[in-house]
């Protein structure tokens, strides 16, 4: 059984398909046809619904996908849908300025937008325009080029801002809701319909010894990837075990000398670590994937689909990282290189998961960073780029490089011509030639409908360029996105 | 009913209520008539409908192969399959096979052959959409694989078409080419578009009596579904009944293409009697349905030292896929839009369609316009930097102006001649001189970005090109407490088609929008309507709304002259009054007391376009009543190390004649510049070698998305400024044109990458402006470097596509 709230009412639910989706539960099994199947892939952002759940003490809100979330990660929260912001006859605050500011044309997209600002509504006070950038960047609009939606954001934040008191029912109702929340928190959920089960341990020997029951079940973290099994390509997974509700694999500490992050800790809750380690890190959280995603997805689920290209392992390659993989019979630590095997092939052996990422934290070096794809927002990768340099105390040499491609090989690779061509080079245009041809004997990429190989060979060397005039000129821009 | 009078106002306030004017009639920025619904969730879709407990979910096998033969198809594990209801082939469909709108060659489900990747082969019903989905892939098909053709070029050198060329022709192109002092030859791709409407292609048909059908379907073009599904099944249209309340986007793609689902869905109900609803996923849509066409343009250009055009000679070819569907006509208003803004002196534009094995393309805003338009607009950039003039100077020089050269080479007249004085307009609030010298100035200092300026102009023609498809019917009943009911043949879809009409029925009966509703578009209402198209709904359905009302006024302005003893000049409508002479009553007391006198409320109205004539074995004659126009001045960074770009800064201003609603107007205006933009720059279709179209979803098809669009965005209409001719409360239409307005950021990246090579060498760059095809532009301009092998790189034509899931 799950219990959580849809909306204000607590529901039991005990006959659900693990297999099933918010969306499809939302609208299938509860009428509710308010939010929309634009894709059932995550990337429209017409199916966004927000999870509200309890943390530090307060409700934290939270947009996702409702079409590749499994109704198991409502359990212990409270959903809400489209349907549930109007009181009455009142329209809410983003609802109203949406619509009194033209917001909708076809309207199939606007029950998504309309949730992507509620949350952001809640999880801001003041109204800037690159954060609504980026809590819209998951939500496709076709008909309306943006500019609308983006004033009625700006419009119901600054109403909502001059609001005294609460704001709608989720505010009035805030302290009631955590109560309800907690009171099923603590509970044991589970789901079992006909022959498939999903399992939702909270500890992680619980984890292990359900891995070690069921060898062939599948661990679910924010399902971001594991969900289009489902919804693509129309498979039933039996056995699930959901990851969200292990505590222990959601931490994120800062350790001796490195970064210590659970792997089944969503991407928005690791953004702060790793962004303030290594910023262009961030830089390239903020353009994984959208919000929604990030809401969802886990650096252990990026890690374990083994994707080349898979927007965190080349950058976490660089930078030297290594998993703890834990199976019932202990664990063993793994430098993130040897984890991928082959084309979506790794290491993990059977009962065995990822509990944790390491990343070494070290002073002299600096991590640059670049993913170029078609579209700068919710894209995947052509190439991406993760250079982490240690230099000399003269600025001007490499002492050390440690140099990860995706997009360019099978899986997520380190560029070892390249690293070695570099070692010790100074930075000058000689020795970026001379790294720049060891770079191109390092990979041989395919051409695919992302880019050319070609393409990929040539981005690849401008990206190690990009690097040394950073190096060598940081006051240039470089990049369009470092132009005002 | 009650009869009771109710308590009127007094007149005194009446009369001051009289004074004033409609808050929500023609001209106002009436918000969405769907507005608060959208945003609730409370719009209903197609599937969104209550669902029948016995209802059916459908879904189609669709081909694997690009070209093959059918050799067998066993349907005996299907029907073995659990709560499948039905197994639909060919040899099923009692009636008419083929779907095709204009001409034949659509078969509903695969005869003999399939002729592309997904194309549906057969259709399973199932209790479950699961259960369909199962039953469908259980099917053995066996096929013998043929050559495909694929390749765009390739079916323009074979002569392989789905049509016959078309020539249009003024004067004497080759003894201009010869004679002109410049000449320059060339050629460039364009690559076609997924219309990504976020609503995929959805229906329910719900079986009546006497074998009839009601059919629920998100379409443009319901009176076609309703011929379609009476042909496939063998009963005359009077049996189908089609009801299209809203669609979730249609933007063309949902013409013609919404037929297929509509059909089989009434077939399944045909053969179960039971209602049947088929909704396709995202990955199917994008598979089974046709997209913008992809176009390939050879073009000879003679002119002279001002770069003016002395003769062209332009060949344009279109992929149209498997067959014809609306190529014929999109390929000729591509022809028709081959000159854009620009008198071409002497002219030979010819037109082919050819044919491929990919998915029969389709209507797409802008039918065929929008690639007519970048060609002659890629040409403009070619002799600027041929000449090395500014490419706006160019495209001023060759604007049509009166009268020596104010006639296209499909020799209608340009009568209107307002795109000089709105480029000038534009260039100056845009600040186009100053800017101009300031991104050189920048580009001379910035190694790696560099900036580009473009401004472009649009001139687009309005009416259907089939001529016939010019007229539109309206109905309207007002009840016994004045509200009114009103239907017209458009359909929304997003644009604001039925706020527009409300507003111009409120404006004739002079009371609020709020008391007239909408209901869904319905072939019981209203007949034989043409599509939503050819962004013509305003015009050709406003019109016969505007029709259908003034009758109903007219009526009450002869009975309350008869009743009053006045005369008819002396009834007067404003702001939900009526003035009798002196006195002032509500009009729904005026309504009630004429019903009382059996005055007849209930209306239709009907509308033809006036003037328009198109003679196509002489290519000439006035295939437009009028033209919509536009400018749009763009400014972009691109990275010269990657290819990617950004765009800065975008200056529209937009000719929509006297608006109906601006509010909508501008949001049409945005909305087509940022499709315009998605398509020349992002938004690339890829098939692999085999066939497949690669990017049928939008994990790999890249829409815009919000940060896309410039953070300075600034749109204007032209003020005052009414349609010369006779179009309802002298609007113009919208829906079209502003795509075009995209290209000034195509143009854009193109003038920063000519910056590279001192805007002396013009890049050649097809669109998609991917970024990878940015940065082949600018390694083709880029003054070679010693020693520096990768430089001289050209990029391969001929691009392996491999599998890479991600």
């Amino acid at each position: 059984m799950i219990r959580f709230l849809l909306n204000d009412e607590l529901r039991h639910e005990d006959d659900l398909d693990p297999n099933l989706t918010v969306l499809r539960y939302l609208r299938e099994q509860r009428g509710k046809t308010g939010t929309k199947e634009g894709c059932a892939s995550g990337d429209c952002g017409a199916c966004t619904v927000v999870l509200a759940e309890p943390h530090a003490g307060r409700l934290r809100y939270r947009a996702i996908n409702a079409c590749i979330t499994p109704v198991a990660a409502l359990h212990g929260k409270q959903l809400i849908s489209v349907e549930d912001l109007k009181q009455g006859e009142a329209l809410h605050p983003v609802q109203r300025a949406m619509a009194d500011m033209h917001g909708s044309q076809c309207g199939f997209c606007t029950p998504g937008f309309v949730m992507s600002m509620f949350a952001l509504s809640k999880n801001t006070e003041q109204y800037h325009r690159e954060e609504a950038l980026e809590a819209l960047a998951g939500n496709l609009c076709r008909c309306t080029g943006y500019r609308p939606i983006l004033d009625a954001t700006a419009a119901a934040m600054q109403q909502i801002k001059h609001t005294d008191g609460p704001v709608d029912a989720f505010d009035r109702q805030a302290d009631e809701t955590l109560e309800r929340l907690r009171t099923i928190a603590a509970d044991d959920g589970s789901l079992s319909k006909r022959d498939h089960q999903g399992y939702l341990p909270t500890t992680l020997d619980e984890v292990t010894d359900c891995l070690a029951a069921n060898p062939t079940a599948r661990l679910v973290a924010g399902a971001t990837d594991l969900a289009l099994e489902i919804t693509q390509q129309h498979q039933a997974l039996p056995t699930l075990i959901h990851l969200d509700r292990v505590e222990a694999l959601q931490t994120i500490t800062e350790g001796d000398g490195f970064l210590d992050i659970g792997a089944a800790a969503p991407l928005t809750d690791c953004y702060d670590a790793l962004a303030t380690a290594f910023p262009d890190f961030g830089e390239l959280l903020g353009r994984f994937a959208s919000t929604q995603i990030r809401n969802r997805a886990t650096l252990g689920g990026n890690i374990a689909t083994a994707s080349p290209i898979g927007d965190t392992p080349p950058l976490l390659i660089a930078l030297g990282a290594t998993v703890r993989l834990r199976s019932a019979n202990g664990y063993r630590d793994l430098a993130l290189e040897d984890f991928f095997l082959d084309y979506r092939k790794t290491d993990l052996r059977t009962g065995e998961l990822i509990e944790r990422v390491f990343i070494p934290l070290e002073s002299k070096r600096r991590l640059f960073a670049y993913k170029v794809s078609k579209r700068i927002e919710d894209d995947i990768s052509a190439v991406c780029g993760a250079f982490a340099i240690r230099l000399g105390d003269d600025g001007r040499r490499v002492d050390e490089a440690r140099i990860a491609f995706g997009g360019m090989a099978a899986t997520p690779a380190r560029a070892r011509a390249c690293e070695t061509a570099l070692q010790g080079a100074p930075i000058t245009q000689a020795s970026l030639e001379t790294a720049c041809a060891a770079l191109d004997g390092d990979f041989t990429p395919i051409s695919d409908f992302r880019a050319s190989r070609e393409y990929r060979q040539r981005v690849a060397c401008n990206l190690l360029r990009r690097v040394f005039i950073r190096i060598a000129e940081p006051r240039q821009a470089v990049m369009v996105s470092d132009y005002e | 009913m009650s009869n009771h009078p109710d308590q009127q106002p007094s007149q005194q306030a009446m009369e001051a209520a009289f004074r004033e004017s409609l808050v929500t009639g023609a001209s106002r920025a009436v918000k969405h008539e769907s507005g608060e619904k959208h945003v609730t969730g409370e719009a209903q879709y197609v599937d969104d409908h209550l669902q029948f407990p016995n209802q059916l979910h459908i879904q189609a096998r669709l081909s694997e192969h690009a070209h093959a033969r059918i050799l067998r198809i066993d349907t005996a594990p299907c029907r073995a399959m659990p709560g499948v209801a039905a197994v639909m082939t060919a040899a099923d469909v009692p009636g008419k096979l083929d779907i095709g709108p204009v001409f034949e060659g659509d078969p509903l489900l695969a005869d003999d052959r399939v002729e592309y990747v997904g194309q549906p082969v057969l259709a399973v019903a199932a209790d479950t959409a699961e259960q369909a989905r199962a039953a469908a892939d259980a099917a053995i098909i066996e096929y013998e694989p043929l050559d495909p053709v694929l390749d765009l070029g390739e079916a323009l050198d074979n002569a392989h078409y789905v049509l016959e060329p078309h020539q249009q022709q003024r004067g004497d192109a080759d003894a201009a080419l010869a004679s002109a002092p410049y000449r320059i030859d060339g050629e460039l791709r364009i690559g076609g578009q997924e219309h990504f409407y976020l609503e995929g292609q959805a229906t329910t048909v719900v079986p009546t009596e006497d074998g009839g059908m009601l059919v629920h379907s998100s379409t443009q073009n319901p009176t076609e579904i309703q011929k379609l599904v009476g042909e496939v099944l063998g009963v005359d249209m009077n049996a189908v009944t089609v009801d299209t309340r809203r669609m979730g986007g249609g933007f063309g793609g949902k013409e013609t293409q919404a037929a297929a689902p509509a059909c089989l869905a009434a077939l399944a109900a045909r053969l179960t009697g039971r209602p049947a609803r088929m909704r396709l996923s995202r990955a199917d849509d994008g598979m089974m349905t046709g997209k913008r066409h992809p176009f390939l343009a050879r073009y000879d250009i003679g002119f002279d030292a001002k770069g003016r055009f002395h003769g062209v000679a332009i060949d344009l070819a279109a992929n149209c896929g498997y067959s014809p569907d609306l190529s014929g006509a999109i390929v000729d208003r591509a022809m028709f839009h081959i000159d854009n803004a620009y008198y071409l002196g002497e002219a030979r534009i010819r037109g082919y369609r050819c044919k491929t094995n990919t998915a029969s393309n389709t209507a797409f805003r802008g039918f065929g316009g929008p690639q007519g338009m970048v060609v002659i607009e890629e040409i403009i950039d070619r002799i600027a930097r041929h000449l090395d003039l500014d490419p706006l100077e160019v495209r001023r020089r060759n604007y049509y102006a009166g009268p020596d050269r104010n006639v296209t080479h499909y020799h209608q007249v340009v009568e209107e001649a307002i795109i000089a004085d709105m480029t000038d307009d534009l260039a100056a609030s845009a600040d186009y001189a100053a800017r101009r010298r300031e991104i050189a100035a920048f580009n001379a200092g910035s190694e790696i970005l560099k900036r580009g300026l473009a401004l472009t102009p649009v001139k687009f023609g309005i009416s259907f090109t089939t001529t016939f498809l010019n007229q539109a019917g309206a109905l309207i009943h007002v009840y016994t407490d004045g509200s009114i009911h009103l239907n017209h043949g458009g359909t929304e879809m997003g644009q604001g088609l039925n706020t527009k009409v409300q507003q111009i029925v409120a404006e004739v009966f002079q009371v609020e929008t709020d008391r007239i509703r909408i209901t869904a578009t319905n072939t019981d209402k209203v007949p034989n309507t043409s599509p939503t198209a050819a962004s013509s709904g305003a015009d050709l359905n406003g019109m016969a709304a505007r029709n259908a009302a003034e009758t109903i006024r007219q009526r009450l302005v002869e009975f309350a002259a008869g009743h009053f003893r006045v005369t008819p000049e002396e009834v007067v409508f404003r702001n939900g009054h009526v003035r009798i002479r002196d006195e002032h009553m509500t009009f729904e007391a005026l309504i009630r007391l004429a019903y009382l006198s059996r005055i007849s409320l209930s209306s239709t109205g009907y509308y033809r376009t006036p003037k328009i004539y198109y003679d196509r074995d002489k290519a000439a004659g006035r295939p437009f009543l009028y033209y919509a126009h536009g400018v749009a001045c763009s400014e972009v960074l691109v990275d010269t190390l990657t290819g990617e770009y950004r765009i800065l800064r975008a200056d529209i201003l937009h000719d929509v004649g006297q608006s109906l609603n601006p509010a909508i107007d501008i949001g049409q205006i945005e909305g087509g510049f940022a499709q315009g933009v998605g398509w020349l720059t992002t938004e690339e279709l890829v098939w692999n070698a085999q066939g497949r179209l690669m990017t049928a979803g939008p994990a790999t098809y890249k829409v815009p998305a919000v940060s896309d669009m410039p953070e300075a965005f600034h749109v204007r209409l032209v003020e005052s400024r009414k349609n010369p001719e006779q179009t309802v409360f002298r609007s113009k239409a919208v829906g079209e044109p502003p795509l075009m307005l995209g290209i000034s950021v195509w143009a854009a990246i193109k003038d920063a990458v000519a910056s590279i090579g001192d805007y002396r060498v013009h890049p050649r760059m097809d669109a998609p402006a991917t970024p990878e095809r940015v940065l082949w532009a600018i390694e083709s301009v880029r003054p070679p470097a010693d020693g520096d092998a990768r430089t001289t790189f050209e990029p391969g034509d001929s691009r392996e596509v491999e599998d890479m899931p991600g």
